[in-house]
């Protein structure tokens, strides 16, 4: 059985950024493996290990830098990478998750894997999309915010737990081939260890343009476009409690004790 | 065509308040673009629903009586049919756990671009939506080119929609491809039971990522023991296994509105602040004076967590 993650660095934002023009200045961000990433690749290698014949590989639309994070997911127990990158792509964001799903599924209908795992969302843009519209693109069934997975290779079928609101869980049967959004929490995603790590580098990590894997991206009609980007306005009114942390704790203190709801 | 489509959410034979919400959105939408406001519900006792969503300013509830509960397939393949036959301009889906579970597949499958999470709305010859980025630090605006969209409204963002109105109520006759239909629900399970019912607490202190590491959770223990508080949390601690699923405070754990509200090294993410903003005095610690839980507290100590607690509960000890 073979099993694809999606896999993508998102950026992280300092305390203190500027805004210039639409973008968040270069300097200000960080970026690091998406956090629901780690979760999906975790779900996946633990697949791996508790099966035979399990192959994992990984999949990313991204330029050069992400194969750091790339080499990351390899490192915890993916078997191969593959990128997908044009420069062309750099130019602009790409803002309709229906697109970024589109990059994706020439990848899928390549590798013909049963299962896709993405993460619920990234922590950057947070469309929490492109998992379910890549099922509908590739013809697979799906099941999005999922925080259990049981795989029945032999019956074509997975049993999912899909956290909803309001702490109440759906179980649902999903056939396969399937993609699953998975939600953290699921597993307890490993670190990598130092094995791992000097293993990943000898793992393939191939790169493809788009139009490698038959996605003419020219073609594809961006029509949304990102026209003012803000901090939002703060709205806070909190009384705030100055002072060093025992001035601070002994403020608050009071207005504890002025509640009423603390045991004395 | 410049009407607006908004679909509605049900779960368990109970509209979701969040099918209200989209009715206020949709009906301004409409107010602008010119177009009528039709209202969708799928599945389940559709007419008892239909009666709910008649409210003021809906000009038509398309009731499409297929299933109980929300199925992924079925909503995809109605509501395809049912926009592919009202062609609206403008589509609306609930930014909600079953709205990301279908509206990307209908977005697809109606070939129309897709805008999620939306917190605005705004028409002006072409449709513009704000929404939030990088876990809330920024806001953008997207405007869509195209004449045609689905956008998918964040909860609790519009006022419910109230009165009764004279909706016509329709029923729409979808045809269902039963080969299509790959995925079952067997059930559902309610996860944040146990012997703490956090949201009967009058006083909960609450932490979050802050707390760094689980060794550093006695801090809030003690602080808790003292004050007679119950502990409760926001989602890392509990993904990390920290504290179990019933001491989750948020859209996936437990709504909870104490007289006092504790936040301790908790961002105040959304998701966490819908569950607790109900409480009537709500108090953050935080290194971040900018962190989004000083926008919904009451009172704030800018400061280190690890500084800040050990003071406080010597206060009471």
């Amino acid at each position: 059985m073979k099993v694809l993650v999606t896999v993508t660095d998102v950026a992280l934002v300092d305390d203190d950024f500027e805004i210039e023009g639409r973008r968040i200045g270069e300097e200000y961000l960080t970026y690091e493996l998406n956090e629901w990433d780690d979760y999906a690749i975790e779900e996946a290698v633990q697949l791996s290990e508790t099966r035979d014949a399990v192959e994992v590989v990984t999949v990313t639309v991204g330029p050069e830098r992400t194969e750091e994070t790339i080499r990351q997911a390899l490192a915890k127990g993916a078997d191969r990478a593959i990128r997908v990158w044009d420069d062309s792509l750099g130019e602009t964001d790409v803002l309709d998750p229906v697109l970024k799903a589109e990059l994706l599924s020439g990848i899928v209908e390549d590798e013909a894997p049963e299962m896709v795992l993405t993460g619920v969302q990234t922590g950057d843009d947070a469309n929490g999309a492109t998992g379910v519209a890549l099922a509908q693109q590739v013809g697979y069934e799906w099941a999005a915010v999922v925080n259990q997975l049981d795989v029945d290779a032999e019956a074509d079928t997975a049993a999912v737990h899909r956290e909803l609101e309001g702490g109440v869980e759906e179980h649902s049967d999903v056939l396969l081939p399937a993609v699953f959004t998975i939600q953290t929490g699921i597993n307890d995603p490993r670190y990598a260890s130092l094995r791992g790590i000097r293993q990943a580098q000898s793992k393939p990590l191939d790169v493809y343009t788009p139009a490698d894997v038959g996605v003419d991206f020219t073609a594809l009609d961006e029509s949304l476009s990102l026209t003012s980007l803000a901090e939002p306005t703060a709205e806070s009114d909190a009384t705030m409690l100055e002072g060093d942390a025992e001035a601070a704790a002994s403020q608050l203190a009071d207005v504890l004790a002025d509640s009423g709801v603390v045991d004395q | 065509m410049s009407d607006v489509v908004a679909v509605a959410e049900h779960r368990r034979g109970e509209l979701r308040a969040v099918s209200l919400e989209l009715i206020t959105a949709g009906r301004d939408l409409a107010d602008h673009t010119g177009g009528r406001l039709h209202v969708a519900v799928v599945g389940g006792d559709v007419d008892a629903y239909a009666d709910s969503l008649s409210c003021e300013g809906v000009d038509v509830v398309h009731t499409i009586d297929e299933g109980e509960e929300f199925n992924h397939d079925i909503y995809v393949q109605t509501l395809t049919q049912l926009a592919t036959d009202l062609d609206p301009q403008v589509l609306l889906v609930p930014h909600t756990v079953n709205g990301m579970d279908y509206a990307p597949a209908l977005a697809t499958a109606l070939d129309r671009p897709l805008v999620t999470d939306a917190v605005a709305l705004e028409y002006a010859d072409h449709l513009t939506a704000t929404r939030e980025l990088y876990g809330g630090k920024v806001e953008g605006t997207i405007e869509v080119g195209a004449d045609r969209a689905l956008v998918t409204v964040r909860p609790a963002e519009w006022p419910a929609a109230t009165g009764t109105g004279d909706a016509s109520i329709e029923s729409f006759e979808a045809t269902i491809d039963e080969s299509a239909v790959g995925s079952t629900v067997t059930g559902f399970d309610e996860v944040a039971g146990g012997d703490v019912d956090i949201s009967e607490a009058d006083l909960l202190v609450s932490v979050g990522r802050g707390i760094d590491e689980e060794e550093n959770l006695p801090l809030v223990e003690e602080l808790a023991e003292v004050t007679g508080a119950t502990i409760s949390a926001s989602r890392p601690i509990v993904d990390n296994g920290w504290l179990p699923k019933n001491r989750q405070v948020g859209q996936s754990g437990k709504t909870v509105a104490p007289d006092v509200y504790i936040a301790i090294g908790i961002s105040g993410a959304v998701q966490h602040v819908a569950g607790m903003k109900g409480a009537d005095t709500i108090i953050a610690i935080n290194t971040d004076p900018d962190a989004p839980i000083f926008d919904v507290a009451d009172y704030g100590i800018v400061g280190d967590l690890f500084e800040v607690v050990p003071e406080l509960t010597a206060h009471f000890e």
